[in-house]
């Protein structure tokens, strides 16, 4: 049974309350790695969130008409993941045809995408808690520009840090953990205003 | 449940995605036949559209001077465009200065020919062919110079004082071929053979191949000729300059000179050196001195092993220069300069040149 919540409702929780990569942690690789350089966390943001919304949408056509009637569940990682890796590869031709300066500035960040848990991750919510195609399209939306909010906040924040008397122990990922999760507690206080699951 | 079921739609749902990876890429790729205008209509190319324009053109047979092969490391590849090709690249903006770039100079390894495109080249640019030459002999002139002869399948013209690319093959841990340019040390009246001198340099990845790999009978490509340092036809006096294997464009302006009768200029040439090790073709030059009136040749070295044995002059270049300049060369008389060796030597060279009044020097800078 697919839960009755309203897409848009769907779409500003996994922005604000439930963001996919400070209420679970996904993603985390290329968000600590690439929020060193404000400019890229922008682009690879940009880039998450295209293929967010595109691979959720197809994913959840796949497992519709396919996984479910054959009766292949125990596949389904594999098949999202081979899922995933096409959209990123037919995108990346586009892009580079559409705008050959996005195209550049994205760089290796959208081939790397491929393997960002986020993706996969906001996949396999969307088919655990039964989403329709409209709210799967809006969660993944959502999930994808919260993903692109959290890491250009974290680019900027640690622009300053950088500046920052920082103890010496804590400097490079320690301080930037400690500094993502005092964002994620920052992001628990919009938990009051739409709780969706 | 059919234990063939699975792997199937794994495998049908991989084959439908390819399928469409590979039709996307064939229509987002395929920018049918485009047309390239080079300057003003003096010639056109019908090409397939999708490769960057330095390659395009090269398999067109234009070659465009290129020192790393297309890989947008040297920003060698410079072409003026006229048409739109969309803003400038990332990877283009460290090799453009501002008026290059409000005069569209673009790297033509860097984009890409998606439409017709209207470009324009120097002309002497379709003069440049693409050789498999033969190397006839190999010699060392000094410790650490050596001199190629290159026999070529077929003719080519060049100016005296141009340069060739020369391809060096991958060896040892160099994967991709690299191109180097070397300038031709042997006269334009040899059409089907040159000569180039080639000073090994330290972890230099070509200097090292043809010093250490080459032998004779080895088949070495080359691409040429490019440059613009060659003589100018006037009559002022000449002022040549060069150190170690910057020997090579001068000794072909100046025999050149001789070959061709232009016997009425003053040219003065200086040779810089460290040691007499360092020195070469001196006989060459003095023989040439004695049958050309006009001709001298000043070799200087800074560090002579044995300065009671050397008759010549002793000291840095631009100080016997000076000395020249201001004591036994002609004051009133109209000057060019020539100069090939190291960016330092040139940079010297050009300002003490200038401070003497001489205007226009020409050379070319390998770094």
């Amino acid at each position: 049974m697919s839960p009755n919540i309203n897409p848009l409702v769907l779409f500003f929780a996994s922005i604000f309350t439930s963001n996919i990569l400070l209420s679970n942690f996904l993603g985390m690789c290329s968000f600590i790695s690439i929020s060193k350089n404000l400019k890229s966390s922008n682009g690879l943001g940009m880039a998450v969130a295209m293929v967010m919304t595109v691979t959720t949408a197809l994913n959840w056509i796949v497992e519709k008409y396919i996984i479910i009637p054959f009766q292949i569940e125990y596949l389904r990682y594999i098949i999202y993941i081979i899922v995933i890796a096409a959209v990123v590869q037919i995108l990346e031709m586009l892009i580079d045809r559409i705008s050959p300066n996005l195209y550049i500035s994205l760089g290796i960040f959208l081939p790397l995408i491929t393997v960002n848990c986020a993706i996969l991750g906001v996949a396999l919510f969307m088919q655990l808690r039964n989403y329709t195609l409209l709210q799967s399209v809006f969660f993944g939306l959502g999930s994808g520009l919260g993903w692109w909010l959290a890491i250009v906040l974290l680019g900027a924040i640690r622009m300053k840090v950088d500046k920052a008397p920082v103890p010496a122990p804590l400097k490079g990922v320690g301080i930037t953990l400690i500094t993502i999760g005092i964002m994620a507690m920052a992001f628990m206080g919009f938990a009051g205003m739409i709780n969706v699951q | 449940m059919n234990l063939w079921l699975a792997p199937l739609i794994v495998g049908i749902i991989s084959s439908v995605l390819s399928a469409l990876i590979v039709i996307v890429d064939a229509i987002v790729n395929n920018y049918g036949e485009v047309e390239i205008d080079i300057n003003n209509g003096k010639k056109k190319l019908k090409v397939k559209g999708g490769t960057p324009l330095l390659f395009t053109l090269a398999s067109q047979n234009i070659f465009i001077p290129s020192a790393c092969g297309g890989r947008g490391s040297c920003g060698a590849c410079k072409v003026k465009v006229l048409s739109d090709v969309g803003e400038y690249l990332p990877t283009e903006l460290p090799y453009m200065s501002k008026d290059e770039i409000k005069e569209n100079i673009r790297l033509s390894c860097q984009i890409k020919v998606k439409k017709d495109l209207k470009i324009v080249l120097p002309e002497e640019l379709f003069n440049v062919k693409k050789l498999a030459g033969k190397v006839v002999s190999l010699r060392n002139v000094t410790h650490d110079i050596k001199e190629v002869k290159i026999k070529l399948p077929e003719e080519i013209n060049f100016k005296a004082g141009q340069y060739v690319q020369v391809v060096i093959p991958p060896y040892e841990k160099i994967k991709q071929p690299t191109q180097r340019a070397y300038s031709i040390a042997s006269t334009p009246s040899k059409k089907d053979e040159i000569e180039l001198l080639i000073r090994l340099v330290p972890g230099g990845i070509a200097t090292t191949y043809v010093h250490n790999y080459l032998k004779e009978n080895d088949t070495l490509e080359i691409i040429g000729p490019f440059g613009d340092f060659y003589l100018r036809d006037t009559n002022a006096d000449m002022i040549c300059v060069a150190g170690g294997s910057g020997m090579a464009p001068i000794k072909s302006i100046i025999f050149d000179m001789y070959e061709r009768g232009i016997t009425n200029r003053n040219v003065w040439y200086f040779f810089g050196a460290r040691t007499e090790k360092d020195l070469f073709y001196v006989d060459l030059f003095k023989d040439l001195e004695k049958k050309w009136d006009k001709f001298h040749f000043i070799p200087a070295l800074s560090e002579p092993l044995e300065p009671e044995k050397w008759d010549g002059e002793v000291g840095l270049i631009t100080d016997v220069m000076v000395k020249y300049l201001e004591n036994v060369i002609d004051k009133d008389t109209e000057k060019e300069g020539y100069l090939c060796g190291s960016p330092g030597m040139i940079n010297a060279c050009e300002k003490l040149l200038n401070e003497h009044g001489v205007k226009d020097v020409y050379y070319d800078k390998f770094a």
